[in-house]
């Protein structure tokens, strides 16, 4: 909506948004199956062409709402995330947005585990419900404490504030609990108990061909931009020596993607109820005092 | 264009509003809700109330996916996979509703607007905020955080451990 925009990036967002997903999506083949550059794209020709499978009574809309929101949500939060100096959507409470955007992620999987009208699935959407309110609480904390540093909701002010020190260097608290929600939001890894085996396959279950792809891609994208977010919310944003801006931030993208994915092969998946009772009983206090401590630091 | 958007989001907000009463499903008239709340909080955007328009979407996102857990869990139809309506005592409802719609939208016609004095400020969330607590601001932010307290504490207590639900390590039956 800002006019200094120019028209092209509305384009290109997606496009950058794509190859970063995909990108995740083979360094999670290559770690965890020891596939290919190639692996994510053979399976997606293989969803694309298989056939679908559907329960009795399926309900089919919100199925398709569910799954198609997934990719829809992620770039829509992409696009106040900036890249170089520069967002597409030049938003001055892009933090807040970034954050109603992640949340339509357990909309998407509570509408696909419950539409498909099968057991597992359903209580797959239902564990990220319960995820959501655990991990939620501590993750907005660690939000407000970025934001709270820069004195700005802003992604390109909170990267600007940080010159010379970057926000996860003093304020390590906020940072893990970020990266920690960041897997959460995506149910990547050790955060992927709505998706777990031993749901046989959790609120994805029954999701097959094209409908299987989308979430799977979705899932990818969104994942992608917990790890983007983190470079101007934490790691400085753009700065950088030698390199321009939008390289130094693809480059803290990439490595904090890296990080995520390698993650997801080193760590067993934690069960949901003892994940909340950690994140209430010590992530939420921890992020607090965190927060306290910040805001000392700012006032004087 | 702007006011494209406006006519196009209001009409669906409308609509989407009007379906949660005509859908069969719970988990439907759920969603349907949130996307009539979806629009108004674009319809904010719009207005440029940046603020509390991603206040907006953010919230009943949130609220709209506990209010499925609750509504599905305590409603007439568990499960949500049987027929059901959210329409009780219909005759009465349908005059009750018009006429309540009938006085809303009288009163928009008939109330003399006043006309604006000064200009847009240039951050209105931050003006409406200092206009409603102002000077009262300190004892807003200690208040809020005191609910907020409490909720956490409350909701800490609440969640006593069940019989299947012991810590790991305990010798009477952990799993």
């Amino acid at each position: 909506m800002s006019e200094t925009t120019p028209a092209w990036t509305v384009v290109a967002l997606p496009l950058v948004l794509a190859g970063l997903a995909y990108s995740a999506a083979a360094m999670d083949a290559g770690l965890r199956s020891g596939g290919g550059i190639a692996a994510p794209l053979r399976e997606g020709v293989r969803l694309i062409v298989q056939q679908r499978r559907r329960m009795h009574a399926a309900d089919m809309l919100l199925v398709r709402a569910g799954v198609l929101s997934l990719p829809v949500a992620a770039v829509l939060a992409a696009a106040v995330i900036p890249l170089g100096r520069t967002a597409v959507w030049d938003l001055r409470v892009g933090v807040v947005w970034f954050n109603a955007m992640e949340v339509v992620a357990w909309a998407s999987l509570w509408l696909a585990g419950w539409g498909v009208n099968s057991a597992f699935p359903l209580v797959g959407g239902y564990r990220l419900v319960a995820q959501g309110l655990a991990y939620e609480l501590p993750h907005m904390f660690a939000l407000i404490t970025a934001a709270l540093g820069a004195g700005s909701l802003d992604f390109g002010e909170v990267a600007a504030a940080q010159h010379g020190l970057w926000f996860a260097v003093w304020m390590p608290v906020a940072f893990a609990v970020y990266l920690l929600s960041a897997l959460a939001m995506a149910f990547w890894g050790p955060m992927g108990h709505p998706l777990a085996d031993d749901l046989a396959g959790g609120a994805a279950a029954e999701l097959s061909g094209p409908d299987r792809l989308v979430f799977f891609a979705g899932r990818s994208a969104l994942l992608t931009v917990a790890a983007a977010a983190a470079v101007p919310l934490f790691l400085g944003g753009a700065s950088g020596p030698w390199l321009p801006g939008w390289a130094w931030s693809l480059v803290k993208t990439y490595a904090v993607l890296a990080l995520l994915v390698w993650v997801r092969g080193r760590f067993p998946v934690l069960r949901m109820d003892r994940f909340m009772a950690a994140a209430w009983l010590v992530l939420i206090p921890a992020a607090l005092l965190q927060a306290l401590v910040v805001g000392i630091v700012v006032l004087t | 264009m702007q006011a494209v958007a406006f006519w196009i989001l209001a009409v669906a907000a409308a609509g989407s509003g009007a379906a949660v009463f005509a859908v069969d499903s719970m988990a439907r008239a759920t969603f349907a809700l949130l996307a009539s709340f979806l629009c108004v909080g674009v319809e904010l955007l719009l207005l440029d109330l940046r603020y509390l328009g991603v206040l907006v979407v953010l919230m009943m996102i949130m609220e709209m996916l506990v209010m499925a857990v609750f509504m599905i869990m305590y409603m007439m139809n568990p499960g949500g996979l049987m027929p059901m309506t959210m329409v009780h005592n219909h005759r009465w409802a349908i005059g009750i509703s018009a006429a309540v719609f009938a006085a809303l939208a009288a009163g928009i016609l008939l109330i003399p607007w006043p006309k604006r004095q000064g200009t847009v400020p240039r951050d209105p969330a931050f003006s409406l905020g200092q206009a409603i607590m102002g000077p009262k601001m300190l004892v807003m932010m200690v208040v809020g955080i005191a609910i907020l307290a409490t909720m956490i504490a409350s909701v800490v207590l609440a969640t006593g451990r069940g019989r299947y639900d012991r810590s790991p390590g305990r010798e009477d039956g952990a799993k």
